[in-house]
């Protein structure tokens, strides 16, 4: 069994790799790649230099980035979460249910924030409790979170939400600083300390590094990982109510495919897919550099499939260029 | 070990028997044998597809573009046929082996030679698939009347009372039994998954086993993309969307290890018609077919945690092993 954690996490040792210079020159390269698609961008359509423009092209990241950087925390801990794009479409199917029995928008809200704690819990139990692997879990249950949806929905979908409620996703702080991106904010803040600044954020490498190790260290690995499914539910139930917000309707097929830009969005931050390294700015620049690219192709009408290609090769892209690049100086 | 899979192929093949016989007593027209033609042909290619994901999660990956590859390949079968509607179907079908095993071996390579996490590549794959069928066709649909009729009949042509798809399933099925059985390439992927460090010390290159794995699978989510297109006489973008859950549920349901190295067929094709008899069971028992998707779902929690009671003793082993090691 030992040989078995030795294959399924060959992760780089970090005493032999200056971890620390790497990532920050991982951060640069993505600023770098940010601002260039920014300039880029400006210079190929007319209408993105514009600050309400650029509010809109938040939107594109907002949602999708509260529950990266719960992720994140959950890889570098060894673990997933494909679940996510299910957990809104049931969050936000359990809010149009309250809805409809005459709910309120702080009821609303807690209604969405509870689901995503449940099917959070839920997942957690399934791989804690049990020792299940999170990947093939996170695969049941986001045919089953979705499956639900489909049920109560079908082909039908939950309209009128009350007028308050669109505060969330349609509202704006002051000028063109909107609601989703002040929680944003917030959110990085909040996990950028809770990861790099806390006992808890230490232990979460330690478990990705080595989890038998950290056990062995005094870690309580399980009662981690819990919180941290926990975590990514209660993000994914937040970004239910922003989506739900703004889009204004609830159908069962919201969000398909989002974890996908998720884990795409962690990844390219620079979070290591085997756990144990990664940092909270570079998931806040792969928000942005995300963002923008999705934002830029849109003004230059390109359909949003043809975008997901991008997205898919960004995400292989990503992973492959620093393997390849180390390869060709090897050889 | 093989005492366990026996009895859990033996349990499987007896929650089908009982979820036939439940749907029987209120309906006896299901259990006619022209309806159970009916059900396993249309279960066909999942099992295809299941044989395929069986084998590459044996070596401890898996395959999440499979319906991506189908859909892909089909369309280009189809737009073969627009094109050149003479086409003899023998050729089609050599044209999507070739390129479902094409589209396999391009995550195959970048598993192997770059060493990337087989889901990683696989949802990348699965995006850029999809994504490459829209720019093929700027979402146009490839309707029947377009498609030329020995292209679409071939699959519902009967023989001996079964359709040719359906044959493929027990062909398909045939000839992965013997091969995961006979062959040196199906003993070592066993060998990959149940002990990666083992298998290079025997001589097995652990990468390229892993590289066959994802063509084979590729090559049948290929050979499934012609059929599908062809029986339901149509082609487009969202074609078979999210199938590939319910190819990895069939493997998982019927007894296939995701942490490699344990599965048999017999279970995966029992898997596969556990899902396809409920597919087809619900509509007769007047069940909304939205309840498939959380069904399929909660199979999988269910057979993965079924799965994990014979490996419960797992922490201890390693509790064990370590103390050794101080």
């Amino acid at each position: 069994m030992s040989l078995a954690e030795n294959t399924t996490r060959s992760i780089p040792d970090r005493l032999r790799s200056p971890l620390r210079s790497k990532v920050v020159s991982w951060e640069t390269l993505l600023l770098g790649v940010a601002i260039g698609i920014f300039v880029f961008n400006s210079l190929a359509s007319p209408y993105f230099l514009d600050a309400w423009n650029l509010s809109d092209a938040t939107f594109n990241f907002t949602e999708k980035a509260m529950i990266a950087f719960a992720m994140a925390l959950l890889i570098i801990a060894g673990e997933i979460d494909l679940s996510v794009a299910a957990i809104i479409a049931l969050a936000s199917t359990a809010m149009g249910v309250a809805m409809e029995m005459g709910a309120g928008t702080p009821v609303l809200v807690l209604v969405g924030l509870g689901t995503g704690l449940l099917c959070g819990a839920f997942n957690g139990a399934l791989v804690t409790k049990l020792g299940l692997p999170s990947i093939v879990v996170t695969i049941g249950t986001m045919s089953l979170f979705r499956g639900i949806s489909f049920i109560i929905l079908g082909d039908g979908a939950f309209r009128g939400y009350p007028s308050d409620f669109s505060w969330f996703g349609q509202g704006y702080v002051f000028w063109v600083i909107s609601v989703e991106l002040v929680i944003f904010v917030i959110l990085a803040i909040f996990f950028g300390i809770l990861l790099h600044k806390t006992n808890f954020g230490r232990a979460v490498y330690a478990i990705g590094n080595n989890p038998t190790g950290a056990l062995f260290s005094g870690i309580r690995v399980d009662r981690v990982k819990m919180i941290l499914f926990l975590m990514t539910g209660l993000m994914a139930g937040l970004a239910a109510v922003c989506l739900t917000s703004r889009l204004g309707s609830t159908r069962p097929s919201i969000a398909t495919g989002m974890e996908l830009e998720v884990v795409t969005m962690v990844v390219l931050g620079g979070v290591n897919i085997l756990g144990g390294s990664g940092s909270i700015p570079g998931v806040v620049i792969a928000a942005f550099v995300m963002g923008l690219v999705t934002f830029g192709l849109g003004l230059l009408n390109v359909p949003g499939i043809v975008m997901s290609i991008f997205i898919g090769l960004l995400l292989i892209g990503v992973i492959a260029l620093p393997r390849l690049w180390a390869m060709w100086r090897k050889s | 070990m093989i005492a366990h899979l026996k009895s859990r192929e033996a349990l499987l093949m007896g929650a089908i028997i009982v979820l036939v016989s439940l749907v029987a007593t209120r309906f006896p027209g299901f259990v006619t044998p022209s309806n159970l033609v009916a059900v396993f042909t249309d279960t066909s290619p999942l099992m295809i597809l299941a044989i395929g994901q069986m084998v590459v999660i044996l070596t401890r990956c898996i395959d999440l573009s499979v319906a991506a590859n189908l859909a892909l390949t089909g369309m280009v079968c189809a737009m073969i046929n627009v094109a050149m509607p003479d086409l003899p179907v023998g050729v089609i079908l050599v044209v999507s082996l070739v390129m479902g095993a094409f589209l396999g071996a391009i995550n195959g390579i970048l598993v192997w030679k770059l060493d990337i996490p087989p889901i990683v590549v696989t949802l990348g794959t699965m995006t850029i698939f999809r994504g490459i069928i829209f720019l093929l066709t700027e979402g146009k649909w490839i309707n029947a009347h377009e498609m030329s009729a020995h292209f679409t009949a071939f699959p519902r042509a009967t023989i001996l009372g079964m359709p040719i798809l359906g044959w493929f399933g027990i062909v398909v099925a045939l000839i992965a039994v013997v091969a995961m059985a006979r062959t040196k390439l199906g003993r070592s992927m066993y060998a990959v998954g149940g002990n990666p460090h083992a298998a290079v010390y025997t001589g097995i290159n652990v990468g390229r086993t892993q590289f066959y794995a994802f063509v084979i699978s590729g090559m049948l989510a290929g050979l499934a993309g012609y059929l599908w297109i062809a029986r339901y006489a149509v082609a487009y973008v969202d074609i078979a969307a999210g199938f590939e859950l319910e190819v990895v549920a069939a493997c998982v349901i019927g007894g296939v290890s995701i942490a490699g190295g344990a599965g048999t067929i017999i279970g995966t094709l029992l898997g596969a018609l556990f899902l396809g008899v409920v597919k087809n069971a619900l509509p007769v028992v007047d069940i909304s077919p939205f309840w498939q998707l959380a069904i399929s779902g909660a199979a999988i929690i269910i057979a993965v945690a079924f799965n994990a009671q014979s490996g419960r003793s797992k922490g201890r082993v390693i509790l064990k092993s370590a103390e050794h090691a101080q």
